[in-house]
């Protein structure tokens, strides 16, 4: 259920790459000018695939709907493909027990933020969060830490970052990762304040627990790459459908449906657009690549910059399977806070770049 | 050897199980494999990330799926 997470350690398998220098990632030099080559040709590929071979005109609708369409499809997917590998490879470094090991050590609001910003680098699946849960408070990284963790690291994440700034700008992507980290932040620092670590289910505490030590073996750079490409191979299957398809609806979309669509549901002057954006979210599971080419569309249709990134954090963030998984660790009060504090950082969060922007 | 693969049953726990398996025949060791699929227990071996591989009772590795050749060196 929740191993739909990309990034995750529960996708498609993948065979193991051939012997000798290939193995040791000679392919990679192999590859990096091919890929700059592809990419320096995407352009001129792409107009001479919708003008030439296709035949259509150049400056009609259609004509640059389609050139824009095979142009950016593939733009994107290169991009992702190189980001995603740098980011797997770097994070192959980075591990969730170095994490706990790091927040461990710490009390009060440093260790919420300090949790927040980490769990944008490091590699979470939502399906390792109970084990990683009892983890970290087990070795005594603080609730409220380890909560600013856990909502940090589906939230903010490279595949949303990146996908975001692509389609939308830097701009756009830092305000998305300033807030999500904000509202992992505050939210957790507010459940510590709380202190509800007796709303734990009373065998998280009891049962015998022996901490594992941060990389038992150390890995060689082969090693490392093999991991990255899988990781790399594992989220561009799962994610290049949505991607491609986000990016088809808005190039077509854009010019030929009436912009102020949406404008009267989800604009600014709605003022319940934002609360009703985030109830709608919440239940929803769906990963950034599947969410963000939907709010584009929104975007694209009228609806407010606040009111869609409500939606889609609230999308990424909170999640129903997640919840379900959880309740295994957490007593219903503490769940409750949980859900109810993170909605209502996003939904300020919404309303705040409603008014700003 | 007693080989334990931890995870609650995604796909990448099957193929750790696969892969485990195979190595451990290419090695000519004899071995039992367990899944280890409950919360506590996956926890009481101090695993944090699934799949988990635990040999002898010594975690080998979690959070990913090493590769054959790896798993072998694991194994030995």
């Amino acid at each position: 259920m929740t191993g739909e997470s990309y990034g995750c350690g529960c996708t498609a398998p993948t065979p193991a790459p051939a012997p000798g220098f290939w193995r040791s990632g000679g392919w990679l030099l192999a590859a990096l000018p091919a890929w700059f080559a592809l990419y320096l040709t995407l352009k001129p590929m792409a107009d001479w695939l919708a003008f030439h071979a296709l035949g259509l005109k150049v400056g009609s609708r259609l004509g640059e709907a389609v050139a824009f369409f095979v142009y950016d499809g593939p733009k994107v997917l290169l991009l992702l493909g190189l980001v995603v590998l740098g980011v797997s490879f770097v994070q192959t470094f980075i591990s969730p027990e170095r994490t706990r090991d790091l927040l461990a050590k710490r009390t009060g609001a440093w260790s919420n933020l300090l949790a927040s910003l980490l769990g944008i680098a490091t590699p979470f699946c939502s399906c390792s969060a109970v084990p990683l849960f009892i983890g970290f408070v087990r070795v005594g990284v603080p609730l409220g830490a380890t909560f600013s963790f856990l909502i940090s690291a589906p939230m903010v994440n490279e595949v949303a970052l990146f996908l975001l700034l692509s389609l939308f700008g830097w701009r756009i992507a830092l305000l998305y990762a300033a807030t999500g980290v904000a509202i992992a932040f505050v939210s957790g620092w507010i459940i510590g304040k709380l202190r509800m670590e007796r709303h734990l289910e009373p065998w998280v505490m009891e049962i015998p627990f022996e901490a594992s030590v941060a990389d038992g073996r150390s890995m060689g750079f082969s090693e490392r790459l093999d991991l990255a490409v899988q990781a790399t191979r594992d989220i561009l299957v799962k994610v290049w459908l949505y991607v491609l398809a986000g990016i088809a609806v808005g190039a077509f979309l854009h010019g030929y449906v009436p912009a102020e669509l949406l404008a009267r549901f989800m604009g600014k002057s709605a003022w319940w657009s934002v609360p009703l954006a985030v109830i709608i979210g919440v239940p929803l599971y769906a990963n950034a690549a599947g969410i963000i080419p939907i709010v584009q569309v929104l975007l694209a249709k009228g609806a407010a910059l606040g009111t869609a990134l409500a939606f889609m954090m609230a999308v990424a963030g909170l999640s129903l399977p997640e919840t379900v998984i959880l309740r295994k660790v957490l007593r219903p009060m503490l769940i409750a806070t949980f859900l109810g504090v993170v909605t209502v950082g996003i939904v300020i969060v919404g309303y705040l770049f409603n008014l700003v922007m | 050897m007693k080989i334990e693969v931890l995870g609650t049953g995604c796909a990448k726990c099957k193929l750790l199980a696969e892969r485990a398996e195979e190595a451990a025949q290419a090695l000519g060791l004899p071995y039992t494999l367990v899944k280890v699929t409950e919360y506590p227990d996956i926890v009481a071996r101090g695993v944090m990330t699934t799949p988990g591989l635990v040999v002898d009772g010594v975690v080998k590795s979690q959070g990913h799926v090493p590769t054959a050749a790896a798993i072998q060196q694991l194994l030995r």
